[in-house]
């Protein structure tokens, strides 16, 4: 019978175990459906497995499977052909970006004007490496590197009314990661009257360390999501902390691949 | 009219951006809905409030 196996057709004689599998590729890894098993089970014709040898660099082709072999099944297939923007590449984009990179979302749209600087590192995902190189740069190197099997496309610009629309007309969501509160509003502004136009996930009230817990994810309209406690705002004495900025563009994330899903709940 | 799903008075001819000073709010800060529709901020000075409007305001905190 044949079961695929790291994307691959493989004969096998009925009653196989994967434990006989494991030893003729060396395999110290076993994902069966998006789940990593340790069982020894029986295969079935027609089954897909991804078998993983730890230490080694895979072939390129086997290495995508690999890594989409984590997720749940359709889920994949879902974010390959989708395409995300993000505005704004501070503690919320740059998380945003690596979430969805991970998540295997096949194209990335990304803007931000400004470079990395010391005072961004306390919660954004760039190192010491990257400071003052572009912020879009700067990301687009870590995600090269984190799944160089998604586009990424930059752009080092501000983001304003009157660029929003076609820097990201072709995205089905956009994630709003602005600082400044009235770039938040204008951005929403800008996107929602495009109809038909992208779905926004944005963020308001993320500073400090209060409780994570009263992080949530809101549908406030048709179109626009709202992540965060709604009104923690970074001022003098309540910094941007680390945890509940990417709390809450985890938030952003996760929306943004619901809504891919198909999945309109907050 | 209704707000954010509260029943709200009007209490007179009002328009958006006299509804939002009104409130303390800043109307750089938000973005609005009106009967389903976004409306633009170069419009909030110019649009007329009616006790049958259903209203959708959300503010944004800084921080990102």
């Amino acid at each position: 019978m044949e079961i695929m196996v790291n994307g691959k057709p493989v004969q096998v004689a009925a009653g196989t175990r994967v434990s006989a599998l494991q030893v003729a590729y060396s395999a110290d890894v076993v994902i069966r459906n998006g789940y990593q098993t340790s069982a020894d089970f029986v295969l079935r014709a027609g089954e897909e497995l991804t078998l993983i040898r730890k230490g080694e660099l895979p072939p390129r082709e086997a290495l995508s499977h690999m890594m989409a072999a984590r997720h749940s099944p359709r889920v994949h297939e879902a974010v390959a052909g989708a395409c995300v923007g993000v505005a704004g590449l501070g503690g919320l984009g740059s998380h945003i970006a690596v979430l969805l990179a991970r998540t295997g979302v096949g194209r990335l749209i990304l803007a931000d004007y400004d470079v990395v600087d010391p005072s961004n590192l306390n919660r954004q995902h760039y190192g010491i490496r990257h400071l003052g190189m572009p912020k879009t740069d700067a990301l687009a190197e870590q995600l090269a590197d984190i799944n160089p099997f998604i586009t990424v496309e930059t752009h080092t610009i501000r983001v304003a009314a009157d660029n929003a629309a076609a820097l990201f007309g072709e995205c089905q969501v956009v994630c709003e990661a602005f600082d400044d509160p009235a770039c938040k509003a204008e951005l929403v502004g800008a996107l929602l009257a495009q109809d038909p136009g992208p779905a926004l996930v944005a963020a308001s009230g993320m500073a400090g360390y209060g409780s994570a817990n009263a992080i949530t994810t809101r549908r406030r309209m048709k179109r626009l999501y709202v992540c965060g406690d709604g009104e923690t705002e970074a001022q003098e004495g309540c910094g941007l902390m680390a945890p509940r900025v990417a709390v809450c563009a985890a938030h952003q994330a996760n929306m943004a691949l619901r809504l891919l899903l198909g999945l309109e709940e907050a | 009219m209704k707000v954010n799903g509260e029943q709200v008075p009007l209490t007179g001819p009002m328009s958006l951006a006299d509804y939002l000073a009104g409130r303390g709010m800043d109307a750089a800060r938000v973005a609005v809905e009106r009967n389903g529709e976004i409306v633009p901020r170069a419009a909030f000075a110019d649009t007329q409030l009616d006790d049958a409007d259903v209203l959708e305001v959300v503010s944004f905190v800084g921080g990102g």
